[in-house]
């Protein structure tokens, strides 16, 4: 019996002799239609009702270019410091075996789990300046709630999980091995550190910094009770959206997130361009 | 550079690894470490390298007590099965990675490190490619890449822990050859592990055979292969075939009959018979021989291997006969191995 030859066309549609692309392909469009692009582009269609003028005149606005500023600034901060200290904690859980290590590792994921309100008003307890840090910190003066500071605060709190847990799977990874010929060629174990597992960690740090960042940028619960909210000062983007929502300005809000849309897409494009370069060299 | 290992022990909780080896080797010379997985062939490698530390004895590098350095202090280089390449670094990175975390009194000017570099890329024959990143190239070329590395610190011992592991047969003989007309043109001092005995036998100037964390014997690859001092290497090196043996009045027996090889040196006493299939004379008649029915033929390359039952069926052996030989058809083969050795039975 002789086999019919294949189909015409069929190399084209089929990368995999596996069945599910078709299918797996049509899905994953209509889920991201229906539960990101429809709602998203419906906050294009509805800020575009503004017109030009109207529009540019609430982007240009100080106090929306402030609350932007404040918005971006406190979580790309914040999203800094995640990377320097969730790389430690994920490093100290990765490599150490000591007691409550568990413990310790479960509760990395707790921002996660939490309120953010809950975080936020814990936070304005602890740092007000008659909570427990912040009397400590007031006779340096610091003043950390109802600051920008706050907000830093507030949202190193609410991303480290996402740098720890995006660095930890690729420390286990690392091959004893490449220590070791580090070593064997005479580096120290500070050389070896800092020019040999730090750079290999390059990726995967850059996307805890992009989940970290995108998740401060959007974050309002915990944020909200720490910061104070004073116009010019430390109010951020998503409360102000808030305000103008209830003081009934639709235009204004959807605006507002159109403008906080781009930009967040902008920075996470770039992002990961950077990503996809470092990992085309090296993955 | 010399190196001397003395009395060397090492546990892993408890478990011995390597009991008490002590090994001496020569300046330049290419030393096989060779044994099955388990053997402790790594271990000594590592502890040579300052990777673990002896839990007893002392290892010498020319007259100095390298036991108390450290790995970075040794100055060795040591090439990994898996290449352990650093991967976020370019080859020429790579390579000049150990001059470059020199202390800066002892470090080379940037343009040293390149000129460097790009030699030791030609002696390892992958010249231009400086540039490139360790995952754009292929397992032989990172190996390559790998040994360029460790020799760009100019080290005492150059260490490699199967080396051509990971590599497919064909890369693997190439790299064999080249290594040698590496190690021939540079003349360092170099130990490679290796559980392929073929590798061996062909690469080293010595073989250190090695078995359950003890070495078993020490030679060229003639000696090793030609008089091998225990049952173990017999067995592990190149072919052979076994028969329980019984020693009496200076003849070896099997049975009741004497197979017509004469054993002077050896005590009476349960024995086994070791001989390579191929070392055999074929007898016409049979006043001491081994004679045996064939139980199985077949055809492994230029020769033909001959199973024969021996005694009834209750051993059977393996012998190796011309393609052509009218022998590999008879039902009867009465045969005496050339080249044989007698090893009393082990009591336990």
């Amino acid at each position: 019996m002789t086999t019919a030859p294949a189909k015409a066309g069929w190399r084209f549609r089929q990368p995999s002799v596996i069945p599910g692309f078709g299918l797996t392909l049509g899905f994953s469009l209509a889920y991201l239609t229906l539960i990101i692009l429809i709602p998203l582009s419906g906050l294009v269609w509805r800020s575009a009702s503004l017109g030009w003028t109207d529009f540019w005149a609430i982007a240009t606005d100080r106090r929306t270019v402030k609350a932007l500023e404040i918005s971006f600034g406190t979580a790309f901060i914040a999203a800094a410091v995640n990377v320097v200290f969730g790389t430690i904690v994920a490093w100290v859980l990765v490599r150490y075996r000591f007691p409550g290590r568990r413990v310790i590792d479960a509760m990395v994921d707790l921002p996660f789990a939490l309120p953010t309100a809950v975080a936020g008003i814990a936070l304005t307890t602890l740092y007000s300046p008659k909570g427990w840090m912040g009397s400590l910190l007031a006779p340096l003066g610091i003043k950390v709630a109802y600051t920008p500071l706050g907000i830093v605060i507030a949202l190193i709190f609410i991303g480290l999980p996402f740098v720890v847990r995006t660095v930890q799977p690729i420390i286990e990874e690392i091959d004893k091995e490449v220590e070791e010929a580090a070593a064997t060629l005479g580096a120290n174990r500070f050389q070896t550190i800092f020019r040999v597992l730090f750079p290999g960690l390059a990726p995967a740090v850059i996307t805890g910094f992009a989940l970290a960042f995108a998740r401060g940028v959007g974050e309002y619960g915990s944020v909200i009770f720490i910061a104070g909210n004073l116009p010019y000062i430390s109010e951020i983007a998503p409360l102000l959206i808030v305000i103008r929502l209830e003081e009934y300005d639709y235009a204004a809000a959807t605006a507002i997130a159109t403008i906080m849309l781009a930009l967040s897409f902008l920075m996470l494009l770039i992002i990961n361009l950077i990503q996809s370069r470092t990992r085309k060299r090296y993955g | 550079m010399e190196v001397r290992v003395s009395n060397v022990r090492k546990e892993f909780d408890r478990f011995p690894a390597l009991r008490d080896v002590s090994l001496d080797i020569k300046s330049g010379e290419l030393i096989a470490l060779l044994g099955p997985s388990g053997s402790g062939k790594t271990t000594l490698l590592r502890l040579i390298a300052g990777l673990e530390r002896p839990t007893r004895g002392t290892i010498f590098f020319g007259d100095e007590d390298a036991s108390n350095r450290t790995i970075q202090e040794r100055n060795v280089g040591f090439v990994f099965q898996h290449y352990a390449l650093f991967r976020h670094m370019t080859v020429a990175d790579n390579i000049g990675f150990g001059l470059k975390v020199r202390p800066s009194a002892k470090r080379p000017t940037r343009a040293e490190i390149r000129r460097r570099a790009s030699e030791l890329l030609d002696l390892v024959q992958l010249s231009g490619l400086e540039k490139r990143y360790p995952a754009q190239l292929s397992g032989g070329q990172r190996q390559r890449v790998a040994l360029a590395r460790a020799m760009a610190i100019e080290p005492r011992v150059l260490l490699l822990d199967e080396p051509f592991g990971a590599l497919d047969a064909q890369v693997r003989r190439e790299l064999r050859r080249w290594l040698r007309e590496i190690h021939d043109a540079t003349g360092h001092t170099t130990i490679f592990v290796t559980h392929d005995q073929e590798e061996a036998l062909e690469l080293a100037d010595r073989v250190v055979v090695m078995s359950q964390g003890r070495i078993e014997q020490i030679g060229t690859a003639d000696e090793v292969y030609d008089t091998p001092n225990s049952p173990f290497v017999y067995g592990f090196i190149g072919e052979s075939s076994s028969l329980p043996v019984k020693v009496e009045d200076g003849q070896v027996w099997i049975a009741d009959r004497p197979i017509g090889l004469a054993a002077p040196e050896l005590t009476d006493g349960e024995a086994t018979l070791y001989f390579r299939p191929h070392d055999i004379e074929l007898l016409d008649e049979c006043n001491g021989c081994i004679a045996g029915t064939v139980a199985a033929s077949r055809r492994v390359a230029g020769t033909r291997r001959v199973e024969l039952e021996i005694g009834g069926g209750r051993e059977r052996v393996e012998i190796e006969l011309p393609v052509g030989h009218p022998a590999a058809q008879k039902s009867r083969v009465a045969f005496r191995p050339k080249r044989w050795k007698v090893f009393p039975k082990v009591v336990e």
